[in-house]
C-alpha cells in the first residue's frame, strides 16, 4: 500500500515538474523516506537520480514544444557547482535559520512579483 | 544570432543564475528550478512555458554535476527504487507539460507563486 502511496507521490512530483519547470524532488523526498523508509540521505541521493530522468524527460518533451533554449540551460546548468561552493561558504558564516529566513522572504518576493507581472501582462 | 538569443553581454545574468542555483540547491535543498523559472521571467522576459521549459534542461546538468561532485553519493542512491519511482515520475512529468500547453502562460505564473509561497512557509515553520 505504502509503495503504491509513494508512485502516486511521484506522479504528481513529476507532473508538479512538468508544470512549473522543476525537479520534483519537494516530493520526491517524502515519498522516498515517509513511504518507502529510506534515511534522509539515502531519500536526497535517491531523489536526485529521479530528478535527472524527470527534467531529461520533461526537457526532451519541452524541446519538442519549443520551450527550451539550450545554450542558455547549459549555461546555468555548468555554473551551478560554483554556486554550491558559494552556498557552503554562506553556509559556514550565516546561520542557518536566517539564511531559512532570507529565503523564505525572497521566495515571497518573488511569488507577488510572478502574480504581479501575470496580472498586467497583456 | 537566432531570434531573441541571448546577447553576449547578457551572459553574466545566465551566469548569475546558475550561481543562484547553484547556491540555493546547496543550502536549502530545494531544486534550482526555484530560482532559474522566476529569473527567467524577470531578467529575460522569458514567457513561462520558455522558462519552465529551459529550467528542466538546466536541472538535467545541475543533477548530475550535484550527483558527481557527491562522489556518486556514497552508495546511498536506491538504483532500483529511484528506477521504479522514475516510471509515475516521468509519466508525471509527459502529462505536467502537456497540460501545460494548454492552459494560459498567467496560469503557471500563479500555480509557480503557490509553490514559492508553500517553500516559504515550510521555511518559516522549519
Amino acid at each position: 500500500m505504502s509503495e503504491l502511496a509513494a508512485a502516486l507521490i511521484c506522479l504528481a512530483g513529476g507532473m508538479t515538474g512538468g508544470l512549473v519547470g522543476v525537479g520534483g524532488g519537494v516530493l520526491f523526498v517524502p515519498a522516498l523516506t515517509v513511504f518507502i523508509g529510506l534515511s534522509q540521505v539515502e531519500g536526497e541521493a535517491t531523489s536526485l537520480l529521479m530528478i535527472v530522468i524527470v527534467a531529461l524527460v520533461g526537457s526532451y518533451r519541452q524541446h519538442g514544444y519549443g520551450n527550451v533554449r539550450v545554450r542558455e540551460a547549459l549555461i546555468i546548468g555548468a555554473l551551478s557547482p560554483l554556486g554550491v561552493l558559494v552556498g557552503v561558504a554562506l553556509a559556514n558564516h550565516i546561520s542557518e535559520r536566517v539564511l531559512q529566513l532570507s529565503f523564505a522572504a525572497l521566495a515571497l518576493f518573488m511569488a507577488a512579483q510572478l502574480v504581479r507581472r501575470a496580472r498586467t501582462a497583456p | 544570432m537566432p531570434a531573441g538569443a541571448t546577447p553576449d553581454h547578457a551572459i553574466w545574468k545566465l551566469a548569475a543564475i546558475g550561481t543562484l542555483a547553484g547556491a540555493f540547491s546547496g543550502l536549502f535543498g530545494v531544486g534550482g528550478g526555484t530560482i532559474i523559472v522566476p529569473l527567467l521571467i524577470f531578467w529575460f522576459a522569458y514567457g513561462e512555458r520558455l522558462a519552465t521549459g529551459t529550467s528542466l534542461a538546466a536541472i538535467v546538468l545541475i543533477g548530475l554535476l550535484g550527483a558527481i561532485a557527491q562522489g556518486g553519493l556514497y552508495g546511498n542512491v536506491h538504483v532500483g527504487t529511484g528506477l521504479l519511482l522514475s516510471i509515475p515520475a516521468a509519466l508525471g512529468v509527459v502529462i505536467g507539460t502537456a497540460i501545460q500547453q494548454r492552459i494560459p502562460q498567467r496560469a503557471v505564473s500563479y500555480l509557480f507563486a503557490l509553490l514559492l509561497v508553500a517553500i516559504a512557509v515550510e521555511l518559516i515553520l522549519s
